[in-house]
């Protein structure tokens, strides 16, 4: 397997939708491929800390102001 | 952080009986609704319109026309990926007002070939964020996620941080599969690249070096 057609599975590989036959073959290159390692493990550790830290925090001001719309709206029926 | 449990085929999602019970007349129903997604859908209007006051307004907005349209949600789909659908339109629409005479479109630069080989092959330090405060990490993982294209940008939110399955990103944003699944390979790679800048390890240490100074590079 060469490193492109390892890339063409990074994103199945991280999503953990590949054959159990595909997933050994990358394996295998991964055993021998320090540059594909470090991709495939970088690529998980984005994602993770895209998803574990908020960057957008919603203040409570807005939330508030939100449900207050709601109600209002609601008071008079769908 | 709140994430989407994918669920049984037979087994019916909470929201179901909630929708049920606000299209019977129950108010604190879609209150209930409002507070389960709005964190979520003003995520996706920050990072779709990159403004803060207009997140606000599209949250609202389409909390409110959710309301309105609810006779026509028809359940087939999940209510939170139907009301994602809602917030990603209006946030589009909003962004078309500011742009005036613009068409602005997911399809926006996605013809770009940045990133799509990764270049950068450095490893990361161990646990890199913490080389940063909360509030320099904060700024860091704006700004990376900003300068992605805006076609790129919300494939990766859908799928990797709100977690939506493919085919969900997919319906929602009116593309198809292979379209979805070829965006969010260069979207991972780009930001990767991206934050290799910041969180790269140092040359000669096992550890992550001394605490850079500001974010920018």
């Amino acid at each position: 397997m060469t490193c492109t057609e390892f890339l063409a599975q990074l994103d199945d590989l991280i999503d953990e939708s590949v054959t159990a036959e595909m997933r050994a073959d990358l394996r295998e290159h991964l055993r021998g491929c320090e540059h594909c390692e470090v991709t495939l493990d970088t690529t998980r550790k984005t994602i993770e800390i895209y998803r574990s830290h908020e960057i957008y925090d919603l203040p409570s001001a807005v939330s508030q102001r939100l449900h207050a719309a709601i109600l209002a709206r609601c008071k008079k029926g769908c | 952080m709140a994430t989407i449990q994918p669920i049984a085929e037979n087994e019916q999602h909470p929201d179901v009986a909630l929708v049920e019970r606000v299209r019977a007349g129950d108010v604190s129903a879609y209150d209930t609704l409002v507070r389960k997604y709005e964190r979520q859908i003003f995520r996706i209007a920050q990072h779709i319109t990159q403004n803060r006051e207009d997140a606000e307004d599209v949250m609202q907005d389409a909390f409110l026309k959710a309301y309105e349209k609810l006779e026509q949600f028809q359940g087939n789909s999940k209510f939170y990926t139907w009301l994602v659908r809602i917030a990603v339109n209006e946030s589009l629409m909003r962004l078309r007002k500011r742009r005036t005479g613009r068409m602005v479109s997911i399809d926006e630069d996605v013809e770009t070939e940045e990133g799509s080989v990764p270049r950068d092959l450095a490893d990361w330090a161990p646990n890199p964020e913490q080389n940063y405060t909360q509030a320099e990490l904060g700024e860091i993982l704006r700004k990376t996620i900003q300068g992605l294209p805006q076609g790129f940008r919300v494939v990766f939110v859908l799928r990797d941080v709100e977690q939506l399955s493919t085919e969900e990103t997919a319906e929602t944003l009116g593309l198809s599969v292979p379209a979805v699944k070829s965006r969010l390979l260069r979207a991972r790679l780009q930001l990767r690249e991206r934050l290799t800048r910041y969180f790269r390890k140092k040359k000669g240490s096992k550890e992550a070096g001394p605490k850079e100074t500001g974010v920018e590079k």
